[in-house]
């Protein structure tokens, strides 16, 4: 399970990688997200998976799956979710400013 | 002595105090200033007795302990004779320019700069310890740049300044780098101590380079060729300034540093070659580029510069004394060193009065070209008189103190022809040869001055200010002094010999302090026999004849095109620098956001790639996979599927989809590794993510089809492939070699621990709650940064805030 979840996660930075040298504005903020995607996937699976039951006790269970990457996931997923927030606002505000989403004309002036 | 410590912070004191003195009193500043140096000159003049039987005094303050840095003070016969000059000529240098620079200048600036200069230099000539040496050093370059920069409105001031303090700086880098060589060998800062040890590490690979560094430091402060460019553009400061820093004392901080650390170096061959060697051509080259110069500063500059490497190579052959061993020759040889100082000391007055003059000429008449001057005789007779002592004492003519010391120059060079390691039919023939022909350049750059500038007709026509009248008497007094000095040294040769040039002898040879003979009798007459002599008849001679035909051979000077002055290189490789750093930082930064992230993305792939390659630590460990059940692999291979379809589908909207296809099977994946808080999160989440897009699609433009060429969509899909690989390399290998057991066991205590049983929860708010407060106050900061792009736009209808 975790080989074919780190090969998952492979295939999800590459194509996150791809988005991210996009000329297109929301295709890179894409990017930022399928790149979250690829690390929560990666965090869990270093913690080992399917160690044991849920991390709840009183289950009665006779073990646990790690649960500390869970709290480090929940975490960084909340964060991920702002900054996609920011960043989307961010890209509305800089389209109706210059008229254009096109990375390759937000360059600046030609000489700075 | 305290005294001597105090000595270098008075200069620093005084300047604080000027500012505040400059606005309330209607006096010239310069009044007040002049106490500082005459006290400081009285009071170092008063150790001249003690100094002279052999004292010497020490003072410590102990400053930073851990590195060995100490504020020591140390003045012996060296120290003393610099700290003289620099006193004392810097109260005539005051004197003068009360009477130079009139009161609407920004005087408080002027006598600023010139104290923090005084204090400097005599930080520099009174430190034993190297690194307080060097911070001087470089207070000096410092000053010196603001005072050539004086007039900062004028462009060519600019530039003087700024090339004067590329080229000194860098050289006292260079110095430094020397100054820590050395200390790394010896172990110490202090200049005795490393004297009395160095002699151990002479065959150490580092002692060359320290040698050269600090040499490189004090040629170009001294000017020595090809380091000497700076000082004729420094002639833009004010007259006084260039009479002081460019003549005196600044430019002789190199040649205190070469006396100071020949006990040092000077056992070395190479020092010898290289100072001596340096020193003859910076003499030949700048006594010939002297006679081509129309302006009097100019001249000056050059002559000066010539002047210096005549020092220079006299202390170089000078150092012949120590590596020659004790032979009896060895007192002989040192008598080199013995007429630099005496030449030191004959320079800074003969060179000072000659700038004095030069500063009168121009204030009186607004020019000192000497194409537009002549028969200024008639009408400023003691100003010529001045000028024709400094330039005859300059020229080497008897009854002047330059007489004297060109002799013993002589001297020292026909000594030279005995030395062991020179061939002498060959090398010492040739700086013998080159030197006397050094001199009849300076002969005749001598009379040029004296004869263009007040021989000759007026044409009163061509000055700018058409006044025939003699300078102020104040305006002379300061060059009379030193005119007299001249003179008086010529006579009296030996009062300074005896007291000041002995212990500096004693100074410089520590080894062979209080011989016989070291600081010999100074004549004016040696009889027929001397070599020097006729040497000197010889200059006078061919100098005449060569002042006579000047416009004959003056087209020598253009034979060489101008494109291949140095000054045209130094300006060339500022510019070569110039535009070679911006060529460089252009093509690198392009401004585009995907061109720096191929940089970040190529660096971890040649880093980390290369480092898992190289260290050979892949190593891949299946054994403690979980087993993976059929509905777990539909979810991954719809998983791979959406991930790949993004990146081909035509519209956004189904992009946004896929986004949102991967999110929810990460919900999935969660709920089948035992995670239900993480399932429960990302499912709202990502509800809530693609809401956001679609919200903003409603905003934006549809998106374009990528149409970049097909060589960069393979370009980007190598990195992005690469990068993938990396990843999945390295997750897979740190999977395979866990090292230590988790810490996981102790949460799940949290029901007695913290009385919850979801134990990530209770991770969230008990055992780890600082990230949790933490990533709240990341949404609200993110919640009050959408809120204020969005308010923004309302307010920016009316002003825009981006200018």
């Amino acid at each position: 399970m975790e080989t074919l979840i780190s090969i998952l996660v492979g295939i999800l930075v590459t194509v996150a990688v791809y988005l991210l040298l996009s000329r297109n504005l929301i295709r890179v903020i894409l990017g930022t997200a399928v790149l979250s995607h690829a690390a929560h996937l990666l965090l869990i699976t270093m913690g080992g998976l399917k160690k044991g039951s849920a991390p709840l006790l009183g289950e009665g269970a006779e073990s646990y799956t790690d649960a500390l990457p869970q709290a480090l996931i929940l975490t960084a997923i909340v964060i991920s979710f702002a900054v996609t927030a920011l960043l989307l606002v961010l890209a509305y505000r800089t389209y109706k400013k210059t008229a254009t989403d096109d990375l390759q004309a937000l360059r600046g002036f030609e000489d700075e | 002595m305290l005294t001597i410590t105090l000595s270098i912070f008075i200069p620093f004191l005084a300047a604080i105090f000027i500012p505040f003195l400059y606005k309330r009193i209607g006096r010239h500043i310069g009044w007040f200033v002049i106490i500082v140096p005459i006290a400081l000159f009285i009071l170092l003049a008063s150790f001249i007795p003690s100094i002279a039987n052999g004292e010497t005094y020490e003072h410590t303050i102990r400053w930073i302990d851990s590195a060995g840095i100490h504020f020591t003070t140390y003045l012996d016969g060296l120290s003393l004779i610099f700290g003289l000059l620099i006193t004392g000529v810097g109260s005539l240098v005051i004197l003068y320019s009360i009477f130079y620079l009139s009161e609407r200048e920004s005087l408080g600036r002027f006598y600023v700069y010139l104290l923090l200069f005084m204090g400097a230099m005599l930080g520099v000539v009174f430190s034993d310890n190297l690194m307080v040496l060097y911070v001087f050093w470089e207070l000096t370059s410092i000053s010196s740049f603001l005072l050539i920069a004086f007039w900062y409105h004028r462009k060519k001031s600019r530039y003087g300044a700024q090339k004067s303090m590329l080229i000194t700086v860098s050289g006292g880098i260079a110095m430094l780098a020397g100054f820590l060589m050395l200390q790394f060998l010896t172990g110490s800062f202090s200049v005795r101590e490393i004297i009395a040890t160095i002699g151990q590490y002479t065959d150490e690979p580092l002692f060359l380079f320290a040698m050269l560094l600090v040499l490189l430091g004090a040629f170009t402060k001294s000017a020595q060729f090809p380091f000497h460019i700076w000082l004729p553009d420094a002639m833009e400061a004010p007259t006084p300034v260039s009479a002081y820093l460019h003549s005196a004392t600044m430019v002789k901080a190199g040649i205190y540093l070469v006396a100071r650390f020949t006990p040092i170096f000077g056992t070395e061959m190479s020092w010898l070659y290289i100072v001596s060697g340096g020193g003859i051509f910076t003499l030949f080259w700048g006594s010939f580029n002297a006679v081509k110069q129309t302006d009097l500063k100019a001249l000056l500059a050059y002559s000066t510069i010539s002047q210096l490497g005549l020092i220079m190579s006299l202390i170089g052959l000078g150092s012949a004394a120590l590596n020659q061993g004790a032979d009896a020759n060895s007192i002989l040889y040192a008598q080199a060193t013995f007429a630099a100082l005496f030449h030191l000391v004959n320079h800074s007055t003969f060179k000072g009065a000659l700038f004095m003059v030069v500063g009168i000429v121009d204030h009186e008449l607004g020019t000192r070209d000497i194409r537009r001057l002549g028969g200024l005789m008639a009408f400023m007779p003691v100003t010529f008189t001045i000028a024709l002592i400094g330039s005859f004492s300059m020229a080497g003519l008897p009854p002047f103190n330059g007489f004297l010391s060109k002799e013993m120059f002589f001297d020292a060079l026909v000594n030279a022809r005995n030395f062991d390691l020179f061939d002498a039919s060959t090398i010492g023939i040739l700086f013998l040869v080159v030197a006397w022909i050094a001199s009849v350049f300076t002969f005749v750059y001598s009379m040029i001055i004296v004869f263009q500038t007040f021989f000759g007709e007026l044409h009163i026509e061509k000055l700018e200010k058409q006044s025939t009248r003699e300078a102020s008497i104040g305006m002379l007094i300061a060059p009379s002094i030193l005119a007299v000095l001249v003179v008086g040294i010529f006579f009296f040769p030996n009062i300074i010999g005896n007291y000041l040039l002995r212990p500096a002898m004693n100074a410089v040879y520590p080894t062979l302090a209080g011989a016989e003979g070291l600081a010999p009798k100074i004549y004016a007459w040696h009889g027929f026999e001397s070599v020097a002599l006729w040497m000197t008849v010889g200059v006078v001679v061919v100098g005449t004849i060569l002042y006579k035909t000047l416009r004959y051979w003056k087209g020598i000077y253009t034979v060489a095109p101008m494109k291949w002055s140095l000054d045209s290189v130094y300006n060339a490789l500022l510019e070569t620098l110039e535009n070679g750093s911006s060529f460089l930082t252009r093509f690198y930064m392009r401004g585009y956001l995907k061109d720096y992230l191929v940089y970040i993305f190529s660096f971890f792939i040649v880093s980390v790639g290369a480092a898992i390659l190289l260290t050979g630590s892949y190593s891949f460990d299946f054994s403690n996979n979980a087993p993976i059940s059929l509905n777990e692999y539909l979810i991954v291979f719809a998983m791979i599927v959406a991930a790949i379809s993004i990146l081909l589908v035509k519209s956004r909207k189904t992009a946004m989809i896929l986004n949102g296809v991967l999110g929810y099977s990460i919900a999935f994946l969660f709920v089948v590794f035992r995670a239900p808080d993480l399932a429960l999160t990302q499912a709202v989440v990502e509800t809530v993510t693609t809401a956001l897009f679609l919200l903003a699609f409603y905003f934006l433009p549809e998106w374009k089809k990528e149409d970049s060429p097909i060589r960069t969509k393979v370009f980007n899909g190598l990195i992005a492939i690469s990068v993938g690989t990396i990843v999945t390399v390295l997750a897979l290998t740190v999977q395979g070699n866990k090292m230590f057991e988790s810490i996981s066991s102790y949460f799940e205590d949290s029901y007695n621990l913290a009385g919850g049983k979801n134990i990530v929860n209770t991770i969230l708010g008990d055992f780890r709650a600082f990230d949790t407060m933490l990533e709240v106050v990341v949404l609200f900061i993110a919640g009050i940064g959408v809120y204020t792009l969005i308010k923004l736009k309302v307010q920016k209808e009316g002003r825009d805030y981006e200018d």
